[in-house]
């Protein structure tokens, strides 16, 4: 599992229409965090809270367009990323340089998402009552 | 997800169709109209248009994300394919009384939503 960790004294009773900000750092293959950081994500905003996502580092690469079931058989995380505006999540930033040290641009990812430079994002990340990183 | 054991049998058309402890199919494939219709009698609802069109709503959804919707996704996607009159919760609470997401789910052949109250 990712870790959590609360910015100053968290409530999670007084949290209902707080935000929760998920981290994704992983890929679709070689591991199941990126589905394991998906399904909190769904989770949190199936109970009514109101999630955003940031993918970051290797994490980018889950957003390539064209990769289907896996050689495994498992189900591809792409359905998953397409069922998140069902569950109102549309709140999608990217690293900006893994973006471009990936050699990917806007055009190759399968959702609308905003590239944010490190320093963009530190800001948000610190700004976000609960973080969960993945 | 859907749980593999097999708690009893219905019978459709002289088919036995295994369902899992909570009601759910065993094997989604066994899915048909018929099997719908004996599920909803076998709980007591009668099926009418209003409940097939949202059955067709929820078949539709979890062939495109692969996954059974609980009750958030179900009102939106409900509202996006049906209308916003219809894609609310009491609307769903009226056709599927009890939990909508689940029951609906069940008779649409879907495994059993995962997080859903």
């Amino acid at each position: 599992m990712g870790a959590v960790s609360m910015n100053e004294s968290f409530d999670l009773n007084q949290a209902a229409d707080t935000q929760v900000l998920v981290i994704l750092r992983h890929g679709p293959q070689g591991g199941s965090l990126l589905r394991e950081g998906l399904d909190a994500a769904l989770v949190a905003a199936a109970f009514g809270r109101n999630v955003s996502l940031v993918f970051m580092g290797e994490g980018v690469m889950a957003l390539c367009r064209g990769q289907d079931v896996d050689a495994l058989g498992q189900k591809a995380t792409a359905a998953t990323l397409e069922m998140l505006q069902m569950y109102d999540i549309t709140d999608v930033r990217v690293e900006a340089a893994a973006m471009t040290s990936m050699g990917l641009s806007e055009d190759d990812l399968i959702l609308p998402v905003l590239p944010l430079p490190a320093k963009a994002l530190a800001t948000v990340i610190a700004a976000a009552p609960l973080v969960l990183t993945f | 997800m859907a749980s593999k054991s097999v708690a009893r049998y219905l019978t459709v058309n002289g088919q036995q169709v295994a369902l899992d402890p909570e009601g759910y199919l065993v094997d989604l494939s066994d899915w048909s109209h018929a099997v719908a219709q004996a599920l909803a009698v076998d709980e007591g609802l009668l099926l009418t248009d209003e409940h097939w069109e949202v059955i067709e709503v929820l078949r539709n959804f979890y062939q495109r994300f692969e996954s059974a919707p609980p009750m958030r996704p179900l009102v939106k996607f409900v509202g996006q394919q049906l209308g916003a009159d219809k894609g609310r919760s009491i609307y769903l609470m009226t056709l599927f009384p009890g939990s909508p997401a689940k029951r609906a789910a069940r008779l649409a052949g879907l495994p059993k939503p995962a997080n859903c109250l």
